[in-house]
């Protein structure tokens, strides 16, 4: 799957800007944006790829057990993150670390749990409402649509004031989709009218299976169906997922219901580490995607509006910088302690939690003195 | 001892537990009632009946037809701050929300390390003996009892349903609570100043010297018709009502236990790995000096539930309790 006519995008992969009538209402979203920000946008999409290689070399060292890349998805995560204002709740899938990243997270945090530490890793209040992953696919789109149904109930929804109005934004991938909970969200997402924006990065794999797999019908067309209002964006052109999901996020807030966008992307690497896409992918199609990597595209336009070779390479440094305190830190990560396993199985005192931590306790303590 | 007439009514289980959610509901504006047909229907059995009108279509949800989308949504409510209390139209049909309960449900306040409560109710009416079709008679508590992260209940009487209800939303932990069908609609008192047992206590509703028999929801009655005649046979029983599925609090059954020298365990659910092996498992485990018979189990077959013409055969009855307890004595 490639561009279609429907794609909407802002910056062409050779890093020139777009305009058509499509374009038209999401412009003001990017003519807002400083300097400063755009500069960011790129920032934050390099310091995470070099972060992301770093913690596949960890993985491939042994120091974690697993590693889920998410190079080539920088800017539809980059775009959607900055454009979620701070009290908005965000419900990632597993892959979204530059989201993380952007809401506070500590990506070590990330590595923790890749690594075995912990089965979460952090406290979504802590991290900028940004959720903790889920791994069962899917699951995470109902629990997003109940909290947005929840902002309902609160009446966070459509009262004018932008430091109140609250959207929830789910995450999730095209395997995702022929999932039931994703599909039962669309359903409670329109029977509520949640303040919600369902953000599909569609990275045209799930593991080893393409995308026409899981639907011979263009993605956000099937939205439609359900009743929500749907586009279909260049997914590696940042100002274009930025401005888009902005859009759609004041929609939301503002109380016109839930909202689909689906992201044109690519996993440029393996599914996880446990994978081999060398067995699966189409070379061609490779390198197409290859051609249109979000993070060369956004810096040849940064450098056609004046950015010079300073900024580039302070950002090649602090991403050096991120990546060896992220090894440092990582290595240092010591294991839990095995009485953890029983602490937050219940929120009250539970008799058989109690009886079976005792019993490590002891079965534990004697083997102490043993050679 | 004189009765306050005001404090003690005597009404069916489906009234105790309508009672029971109103009084949440009163106490607690963030309780939430979820699920399919429960507004203005009041449910299939009524339980819910008037509260949509009472408390608004903001605090009883009509849902779309799809339970993992009532478990999923009522897991993101709870995040937000709200006590859902869903209802699964039957037992057979809780399967579709089966993934969001054990994977998600059971497992977020542990992925939270504590930071995240999930106050969920998710009540399940089971149990055959109404002679209805396909997935309606089911007994499916073992599935949830072997999943850690959860709690389960099933009261037995009118009173408990209106207590137990009350204490498992105030519960901060998602609790399954197993309402058995076939008891929905016999009168019973419920004293409404007094809970008399906390959530997750069993207790010894009839006291004997010669075995003890124990049992949660429907089953419960049938044990205590069980002892009534067997008394009159010259035969005393002991009967332990277990209200709580997990945990289990094996203290007064063991305490029976250690006293009469038997237990038989009885449900509706198949018996193979189900809560009465457990109990069996436990007991044996622990009273094993005391014990002058080995623990029998008295369920249902390991077959699917059969077709309602053969509920009768296939549901434990007073026959097949009286014939294990004579069993266990033959020992």
């Amino acid at each position: 799957m490639s561009y279609t006519a429907d794609t909407l995008q802002l910056l062409a992969p050779d890093g020139q800007r777009v305009a058509s009538d499509a374009t038209e209402q999401y412009l003001p979203y990017v003519d807002a944006l400083g300097d400063d920000q755009l500069r960011e946008f790129h920032r934050v999409m390099s310091v995470m790829r070099r972060f992301d290689i770093e913690a596949g070399n960890l993985q491939r060292q042994g120091q974690l057990a697993l590693w889920v890349p998410s190079i080539g998805q920088e800017a539809a995560q980059a775009g959607s993150g900055f454009a979620a204002k701070a009290q908005d709740h965000l419900f990632p899938a597993y892959r979204e670390h530059t989201v993380g990243y952007i809401r506070g997270l500590d990506p070590v945090r990330i590595i923790a749990m890749l690594r075995g530490q912990t089965h979460g890793g952090w406290v979504p209040e802590e991290t900028g409402n940004f959720h903790l992953y889920t791994l069962v696919i899917g699951s995470q789109a109902l629990h997003a649509t109940g909290y947005a149904m929840g902002v309902a109930f609160d009446g966070k929804v459509g009262t004018g004031d932008p430091d109140v109005d609250t959207a929830v934004m789910v995450y999730f991938g095209d395997g995702a989709t022929s999932q039931g909970d994703v599909n039962e969200a669309y359903v409670f997402a329109q029977s509520y009218q949640t303040p919600q924006v369902f953000f599909l990065q569609n990275n045209h794999w799930a593991i080893s299976v393409p995308v026409r797999v899981q639907s011979r019908t263009p993605l956000f067309h099937r939205a439609r169906g359900f009743g929500i209002e749907s586009v279909q964006i260049d997914g590696n052109d940042v100002l274009a997922s930025y401005a888009v999901t902005a859009a759609n996020l004041d929609a939301a807030r503002s109380g016109k219901g839930p909202r689909f966008i689906e992201a044109l992307t690519y996993r440029i690497g393996a599914h996880t580490t446990s994978d081999d896409p060398s067995k699966y992918r189409d070379e061609e199609q490779f390198r197409y995607w290859q051609e249109r990597d979000p993070i060369s595209r956004f810096e040849t336009y940064l450098r056609a509006q004046g950015e010079g070779d300073a900024f580039f390479a302070s950002v090649a440094e602090e991403a050096e910088d991120v990546a060896a305190d992220a090894r440092a830190r990582t290595l240092a990560l010591e294991p839990p302690a095995a009485a953890s396993m029983f602490a937050h199985v219940y929120s009250e005192a539970h008799p058989v939690m109690d009886a079976q931590r005792e019993w490590l306790a002891q079965y534990e303590a004697s083997f102490e003195g043993e050679a | 001892m004189a009765e306050d007439a005001a404090t003690v009514q005597t009404l069916t289980m489906t009234k105790a537990l309508t009672e029971g959610l109103a009084a949440a509901m009163e106490a607690d504006d963030k309780v939430l009632l979820m699920g399919e047909d429960i507004g203005p229907l009041g449910g299939v059995f009524r339980v819910t009946e008037g509260l949509q009108k009472r408390f608004g279509a903001h605090r009883v949800l009509d849902t779309p037809l799809a339970e993992s989308g009532i478990v999923g949504t009522a897991i993101g409510l709870a995040m937000r701050g709200y006590r859902p209390v869903c209802e699964i139209q039957f037992d057979g049909f809780i399967f579709p929300g089966f993934d969001q309960i054990t994977t998600q449900l059971a497992k977020l306040t542990a992925r939270h390390e504590g930071a995240l409560q999930l106050p969920i109710v998710i009540r399940v009416p089971y149990g055959g003996h109404i002679g209805a079709v396909e997935h309606h008679q089911e007994s499916p508590e073992a599935y949830f009892a072997h999943t850690p992260g959860l709690r389960l209940v099933s009261p037995a009487t009118p009173h408990d349903a209106y207590w137990m209800i009350q204490e498992a939303i105030a519960s901060p932990d998602p609790v399954m609570f197993f309402e058995p069908k076939s008891r929905y609609w016999p009168k019973g008192e419920v004293d409404f100043s007094d809970p008399g047992a906390p959530l997750h206590a069993s207790r010894v509703v009839r006291v004997g010297t010669d075995i003890t028999v124990v049992g949660h929801g429907a089953i419960v009655s049938m044990l205590l018709d069980a002892a009534a005649l067997a008394e009159e046979e010259g035969t005393s029983i002991e009967v332990v009502d277990l209200r709580s599925l997990s945990p289990i609090d094996y203290a007064p059954l063991l305490e029976s236990v250690r006293r009469t020298g038997r237990l038989v365990v009885a449900q509706e659910a198949p018996g193979s790995v189900s809560i009465g092996s457990e109990i069996a498992a436990t007991v044996t485990e622990q009273a094993f000096y005391s014990l002058e018979a080995p623990v029998l189990r008295v369920s249902g077959y390991d077959t699917p539930f059969p077709p309602a013409k053969l509920e009768g055969a296939y549901l434990p009855d007073v026959d097949r309790i009286l014939h294990a307890v004579d069993r266990a004595l033959a020992y």
